[in-house]
């Protein structure tokens, strides 16, 4: 970490905490004064039969790759080794189904990007913020098909002893920039076009990833709600108290 | 007995001439917004018909509503909680703007700005969607009047199986109008498919909202809805619906399509019912026994078990003497005339119609015979299978004796007033053959022809030490905010925000949008 020059320190470690700031504070700030905007902002209604192929392969593929992601940056190499998973059958899984999810993920986006373009409507209700969205997020995730492609599967970095651990370093506020420094290309690149996402996100139609609505599954179907506290249905698993 | 007050509303359609002012009003009042231009909260349809989008009543295609599962439990007819949230990212049930109508204006600018030339100038029309020039081929309205009928008749879903009759007699006999609003369902499946419970019911006034904070676009509330009565704004992203005019039931006032209806077909009023029995008739085994179960809901707002119900639920008394003396309550409960859209749907609407008598009486006058007499008129609705069929199945989910039952209560009531007007002595036995004496039939002839404004409209205002929680007494209009109003921090269970309110996706990039940033100073919220 000593011999780290200022401008690793500034991308490998200032830039990511900025970031980091920009996202958690930019979804509070967007939460309290636009929770009106806060939505998926659909087009559905002006398009469906791409949407329907497009969407689901495009977003239960980016839902595996999270997976992917929680899983290879989450979890150190030390603790798979103690239950006995071999190196190169980590290696050959994580690849696989990685590569598999980012097959749909892609497929899916360019169905999007190009239903996106050529559908008149759709393109009529495109905002600059979706275009800058949709260009960070394609590169993002490009640059990180690449980087498995090349150093990878190809290759023989080892992310799991670089990137992986830089990552969870930065959680630690310990961070070392040599890790990435030393990355290779790809990987740098979908690092920093993944900060820059991180960085817009709060301000775009990305913010509806925290709307996931778990609590359908729970919440009863016919929501009541009163203008007074008193006449208001008992909630499940509260005790009424009579006043 | 867990007593909860309605705001309902019964339509007479023999009143209704099909003029769409409610549809006007309502458009000017509510919807006149950019994204809402294909949103109509209410509309008036041509039946027979499509509706409106095309073939809304096909549930065999949309899927909405509640439908009964094998085991005799209600369950939504497009799948429960796990499959909604697994086709979220594709409502495959959503109708496209193709089924209501792509919305356009007109190149005014061309007639305006035309330089001097032989040819009159015309103003093409051209897509709100695109910009782009378009070919007008459909819209609301525009099989009006039975326009277009005979290319597109067999598209409506209610005619299916009795298409041949109605062929018959098609452009002599048969057509009504069916102005509908939001049905402010009992058992709402707008409300049961939303995934981010958006969608509430009032527990005052069981008037059905969307929370546009709460809404986060996922759609499946427009694919619930049986009646398509929730709309997705394109612009904003969020759904929206009819909102019962809650505003102005607060105030007092009636819905703007009640109070500009030019027929003055509309009633307004409470009823109350039991909330816990509504699952209950909701799950009633045969399609046709609905409308009885629903019926039964609606509790007597004179019983003392009920009344007593309902104060210890909180209900105000001015407000149970507005159930008293509501005509809905008399429509639906005393004298047996008003009938719910679509009990099949499970959902238990609470907008309800009078069925129309007109084209049987227009059957008969055409054929000769005396269109005021009762005899005449029975026989005549006995004998036209097809209107009544028609009308049980919008009405009764089929069950042709109900609507015959109402028909023949019009058609007595037509007949013994015929001899009040007459000067002749009226005749009783003409009410006891529908099962009325004379007086009740001249109390009903009040309310359904001469009942004067505020016996149409029985609204109880309301309440003033709740009021400041009201949505519509706060300043939470969307064209500007109130500075100096003290703003609530919850309305309606919901923490909002206490200052200015931004929408960042509507923002066109220039300048500072209003209310992104705190105020610099007192005296200027809203960072102006």
């Amino acid at each position: 970490m000593n011999n780290a020059t200022t401008l690793e320190i500034l991308v490998w470690v200032v830039l990511p905490y900025v970031v980091l700031t920009i996202f958690v504070l930019g979804h509070l700030w967007r939460f309290r004064y636009d929770r009106f905007g806060w939505t998926t902002r659909s087009s559905q209604i002006y398009e469906s039969k791409l949407l329907s192929i497009g969407s689901p392969l495009f977003h239960y593929g980016i839902i595996g790759i999270f997976f992917g992601h929680v899983v290879g940056l989450g979890i150190p190499k030390s603790w798979t080794e103690a239950i006995g998973l071999r190196e190169e059958w980590y290696h050959l899984m994580a690849v696989t189904i990685g590569l598999a999810a980012a097959a749909a993920c892609v497929g899916g986006l360019l169905i999007l990007i190009y239903r996106r373009r050529t559908n008149s409507r759709v393109f009529g209700a495109t905002t600059p913020g979706d275009k800058l969205m949709y260009l960070v997020l394609a590169a993002t995730i490009g640059f990180g098909v690449l980087a498995t492609i090349a150093h990878s599967a190809l290759g023989h970095y080892d992310y799991r002893e670089g990137v992986s651990v830089w990552f969870r370093d930065f959680w630690t506020f310990q961070p070392n920039p040599a890790l990435m420094s030393e990355a290779p290309i790809f990987f740098q690149l979908h690092i920093l076009s993944a900060l820059a996402l991180f960085a817009i996100w709060p301000f775009t139609r990305l913010v509806h990833v925290f709307a996931t609505p778990l609590g359908y599954l729970t919440r009863p179907y016919i929501v009541y709600r009163s203008k007074d506290e008193k006449t208001s249905a008992p909630r499940r698993g509260w005790e009424k108290i009579d006043y | 007995m867990r007593v909860m007050a309605q705001m309902s509303m019964v339509m007479n359609l023999d009143k209704c001439i099909g003029c769409h002012t409610c549809s006007v009003t309502c458009k000017q009042a509510w919807t006149n917004r950019s994204g809402t231009e294909y949103i109509w909260f209410n509309n008036v349809e041509t039946r027979p018909g499509q509706g409106y989008p095309r073939g809304y009543e096909d549930q065999e295609k949309w899927r909405g509503g509640w439908e009964l599962g094998a085991n005799g439990k209600l369950k939504l007819k497009a799948g429960g909680r796990v499959s909604k949230l697994l086709r979220l990212f594709s409502n495959p049930k959503l109708p496209s703007i193709e089924d209501y109508y792509e919305p356009w204006t007109y190149e005014y600018d061309r007639l305006l700005n035309s330089p001097a030339q032989e040819q009159i100038p015309t103003a093409p029309p051209k897509s709100l969607l695109t910009g782009e020039r378009v070919q007008i081929s459909w819209s609301g309205n525009w099989d009006d009047d039975l326009g277009g009928t005979y290319a597109h008749k067999d598209k409506d879903p209610m005619l299916k199986g009795i298409e041949d009759k109605v062929k018959f007699e098609f452009d002599q006999t048969f057509m009504f109008y069916l102005p509908r609003i939001c049905e402010h369902c009992l058992n709402p499946t707008c409300a049961a498919s939303c995934p981010s419970g958006a969608i509430y019911k009032r527990s005052e006034d069981g008037i059905v909202l969307v929370d546009q904070d709460g809404c986060r676009g996922w759609r499946m509330c427009v694919s619930g809805c049986p009646y398509k009565k929730i709309y997705f704004n394109h612009r904003t992203g969020k759904a929206e619906k009819c909102t019962f005019c809650y505003p102005r039931i607060e105030q007092g006032e009636p819905t703007v399509c009640s109070e500009t209806c030019v027929g003055r077909l509309r009633y307004l009023g409470l009823v109350l019912y039991d909330a816990d029995a509504v699952t209950a008739a909701a799950s009633v085994e045969d399609d046709t026994a609905l409308y009885e179960a629903q019926k039964d809901l609606i509790l007597d707002p004179f019983d003392p078990e009920v009344l007593d119900a309902a104060s210890r639920a909180g209900i105000p008394h001015d407000w149970i003497i507005a159930a008293q003396k509501s005509p809905i309550y008399k429509l639906i409960k005393e004298y047996e005339v008003a009938l719910p859209l679509h009990p099949e749907y499970r959902t238990m609407p609470m907008v309800w119609y009078i069925p129309p008598l007109s084209p049987v009486v227009d059957v008969v006058r055409d054929t000769g015979y005396d269109a005021e007499d009762a005899e005449t008129l029975f026989a005549a609705i006995d004998t036209l299978r097809i209107p009544v069929e028609y009308l049980a199945n919008l009405f009764t989910a089929g069950h042709v004796e109900t609507v015959e039952r109402v028909l023949y209560k019009m058609a007595a009531m037509r007949a013994y007033m015929r001899d009040i007007n007459l000067g002749n002595a009226p005749r009783e036995g003409i009410a006891n053959a529908v099962g009325m004496d004379g007086a009740s039939m001249e109390e009903m002839f009040r309310l359904l022809a001469i009942a004067k404004y505020d016996e149409r409209y029985v609204i109880p205002p309301g309440h003033r030490e709740s009021a400041h929680h009201l949505e519509g007494t706060v300043a939470e209009c969307p064209v500007g905010e109130v500075a100096n109003m003290s703003l609530p921090t919850e309305s309606m269970g919901m923490p909002r925000p206490a200052r200015g309110r931004t929408n960042l996706l509507n923002w066109d990039g220039h300048g500072r949008p209003d209310g992104l940033f705190p105020g610099r100073t007192a005296a200027s919220p809203g960072g102006a």
